[in-house]
Order: C-alpha cells, then structure tokens, then sequence
C-alpha cells in the first residue's frame, strides 16, 4: 500500500491524524497533513483506508499493490 | 436485496452508495433528489464558493460517469413526498412511485425561516447552489450586508462579504455568536475576532423588522431601536429536518427521523443518515442529531452496513466539525454542549478553548492549531481527566 497526500488539496482538517495517527502529522504552522510512513504495514491498512475516507478535502490517494 | 431506494441526493446518499458497491451489493440502487443537480459539497457554499461563485461542475461530489459506473438509477430534479410503508412505496412529486425493499433516508435539513410579515420576502437564506450564486452576485464591495444569526453559516458569510470589501453587520439575539454550540465565553472569542477584522458584531438584540426603501435597498429595524442600512439581509438561523414528506407515514419523527442505535428507522427495511437523522448515540446515552459533514458521511456509510447486515451495529462517533473565517482554521472535536468547565488560552493567532464536564475532558475547539485537535480527541477518547489536559 503507498499513501500519499496533495498539500494544494489539503485544508489542514485533521481527520486523518485522528483516524491514523501513525501514518500521518499535521506541520501546524502550514496547516498541511504530512505522510510519516508512505509504505505503511499491513497491520495498519484499515487506519489508512479510513483516514482516507475521512478526509473532507478528499486529498489522500492510496494506491494497493 | 433487489432494490434499495435513497432519499436525498445528498452526501450521506453518496457515501451509502459507495459502501453498498464496496460490500458487493449487486441489486438496483435508485437516487432520488429533489433539487436537479447530482449530489454536491454543500461546505463551500458560505466559504470560498460564496466568495468566488459557485461552480457546479466543481462542487460535485463525483462527475455523472461515477453513477453509471456504479449502477445509480437517478431521479433528480423531483422531490419524494410520501413514503407507504405497508406497500414499500415512495411517492414522487408528479404522481410517480418507486417500490422499495431497502430505504435509506437521507434528505438532509433546510434553512429554518424567520416568520411573520414584517420581513417578508426581505431575507436571504444560505442552503443550496443557488442560495450562493445569488449572495454571491450581491456581494458588491461598498454595499452594506446585515447577517441575521451569529452561527456559523452566518459568521462565514460575514467573514467573506468582509474580505470582499462590504460594509458588515452581524446581529445575535444571543450574548454571544454561536451560544447554543459552544457558550458564551467561547462565543465572546468569535465576537472579538470578527470585530478586529471591521464586522460591526451586535448580540444581544433582535430583528424586529425590515422596512423596504426605494432602489431595492432596506433598513432593518432592531429591538433595541437601531436602524441599518442593507442592500442585502441575509439569515442564518438555523436547520430543520427536511422531513416534511414523512408527516403522513407511521414513521416516527421527532425532529428528524427516529432511529435506534444501528441508525434503524421504526419500519423495517428503513435506515436514516445525515442531518435527518435523530439517533440514540450510545457514546453519550442520548438521542442526537447532527448537522456536520463527517457525521453525514459517515452515517451514511454506516447505514448502509445496517441496511444491508441486518444485525446490531451500534454507530457511537465522537463529532467533529470546522469552519474557516477570515485566516481562522476552526476545528472541533467532541461536545461543548452541558458543560460545567472551560479553559481558552491563546498564543500568536492560535487559540484552543477546552471543554470540560463531570471532571473529564469533553470537547476542544482548536483554531489554527489542527494537530492539538487529534492530542484532544485521543484525550477525549481516553476519557482523561480534567485536571491533567489544562
């Protein structure tokens, strides 16, 4: 699974670092969402996908496979 | 399964949809809408497409190819307007029915109207695409807007006339914007902010009405015998439930369709979502109802594993809301609602407002400052005491 999110899209709505706190950070002075681990483990697969589904600003893509 | 019928062409709609597809449902899914666009984001339309002009194309929450891909029959541009639960029929506007096994009702809420003749036909309200095209067309740099309701819908609206250049006054019959969500000393925080940024902010007093002047402006009497100039009046004064089409069905309402904790209306084969949707949320003990995009969205996915499973599936979310005023990135997570304990510190145009309640830590307001939101939330979740997050 690769993760990745489109900072132009991204409104800094924080959903994502409450849905997967390991995956994602916020810069809180960009207020833009970062990517701690890009090629995340399968253990925390269901965290992405819900992070992504979260995501008023729908920025975050995952690509499976 | 063979055919499940959606109410409402809105975002609950859409997300039941795509986790109706998501689980291998292979049966019919009907959309109905009332209004003729495809389901949109209606979260701009007081923020930056309020500020640009809306455009549609943009708005959509997917284009029209998505719904042939996913099987989606559409009815849109035609309102339900009855609902036989002994038959499984919905009635459409226009004498049409659409036979249902499984419903999922999520038609959402519309702007509530402020009575009486003395401001009739005077007032602007803010709920859908065209609601915005039209503020927007009006919002000339110079003319003077009166918002009547410091909520947030009416705040955003202020904030973006301000920066288009308008001469802004906003008028609360509350002490406070935004009272009823997060109190008043939170509310005072918001009254400041918009103040600092020239919004003539007024709580405290009521409209009491508006006169018409020629050349299509008015004056706009309040309770405490002011009188403002507007070429434009615009309220926001809240929502109700766009249940109207379920009077005369058993259904039980009570100020949004009632439902169990798994989002189970009282008829079989019925689910609701969204902001029509009165749930018990075992989380807090309490029915609830929600009008916010993250509760929306994910009601209606959550719906949809009711609909479809058939078993207890007990949706207790904390919420979670935002607004964007000015350069303020607003984020809320939990209830500020009953409780007893407040912290607000501020530090070089941050601010975070806790809220406390029986000891614990129930509800923060972080503006911007998003990554304190989730320390909160988990805070929350932990059900930390009071005394260890201040």
């Amino acid at each position: 699974m690769k993760v990745t999110v489109d900072v132009q899209v991204c409104q800094g709505y924080a959903c994502c670092l409450m849905e997967a706190p390991t995956i994602f950070d916020l810069n809180d002075s960009a207020g833009k969402a970062i990517v701690l681990r890009p090629e995340p483990t399968e253990d925390v697969w269901d965290e992405a996908e819900a992070a992504a589904l979260a995501c008023p600003a729908r920025a975050i893509t995952i690509e499976n496979g | 399964m063979r055919r499940i019928v959606i109410v409402g062409a809105s975002l609950a709609a859409v997300n039941a949809v795509e986790r109706l597809r998501a689980r291998g449902y292979p049966g019919e899914i009907v959309l109905v809408g009332a209004e003729p666009e495809l389901p949109y984001d209606r979260t701009p339309l007081s923020k930056q497409a309020l500020h640009d002009g809306p455009d549609t194309a943009a708005l959509l929450l997917h284009p029209p190819a998505w719904y042939t891909e996913h099987g989606v029959e559409l009815r849109l541009g035609r309102a339900a307007v009855g609902l036989d639960l002994r038959t499984r029929q919905v009635h459409l506007a226009g004498g049409q029915t659409i036979a249902y096994e499984g419903l999922v009702i999520a038609t959402g809420s519309r702007a509530r109207v402020i009575a009486g003749a003395r401001t009739a036909g005077a007032l602007r309200y803010l709920r859908t695409i065209d609601d915005s095209t039209s503020i927007h067309r009006r919002l000339i740099p110079g003319r003077h807007l009166v918002v009547i309701g410091a909520g947030f819908i009416g705040l955003e609206v202020a904030a973006t006339a301000r920066q288009l250049g308008l001469d802004v006054t906003v008028v609360e019959h509350a002490p406070a914007p935004l009272t009823r969500v997060l109190g008043e000393r939170a509310g005072n925080w918001f009254a400041s902010y918009h103040r600092a940024r020239g919004v003539n902010v007024r709580c405290g007093v009521k409209l009491a009405r508006v006169d018409p002047v020629p050349a299509g402006s008015s004056t706009v009497r309040l309770s405490d015998g002011t009188a403002l100039a507007a070429d434009l009046i615009v309220a926001g004064v809240g929502a109700s439930p766009a249940t109207e089409w379920l009077r005369t069905s058993p259904l039980s309402l009570m100020d949004g369709v009632l439902c169990d904790s798994s989002l189970r209306a009282s008829a079989p084969g019925v689910v609701a979502a969204g902001d029509a949707c009165r749930w018990h949320n075992p989380r807090y003990g309490e029915l609830m109802r929600v009008e916010q995009w993250s509760n929306a969205a994910e009601q209606g996915r959550h719906a949809a594993d009711t609909l479809l499973t058939g078993v207890d599936n007990p949706y207790a979310p904390i919420p979670y809301f935002w607004s964007d005023q000015f350069e303020a990135k607003i984020r809320f997570v939990g209830r500020a609602k009953l409780g007893d304990n407040i912290h607000i510190q501020e530090d070089n145009g941050s601010m975070v407002a806790l809220f406390g309640r029986n000891g614990l830590l129930n509800g923060a307001l972080c503006v911007n400052a998003p990554r304190k939101l989730a320390t909160y939330r988990q805070a929350i979740l932990d059900e930390t005491p009071w005394g260890d997050v201040i």
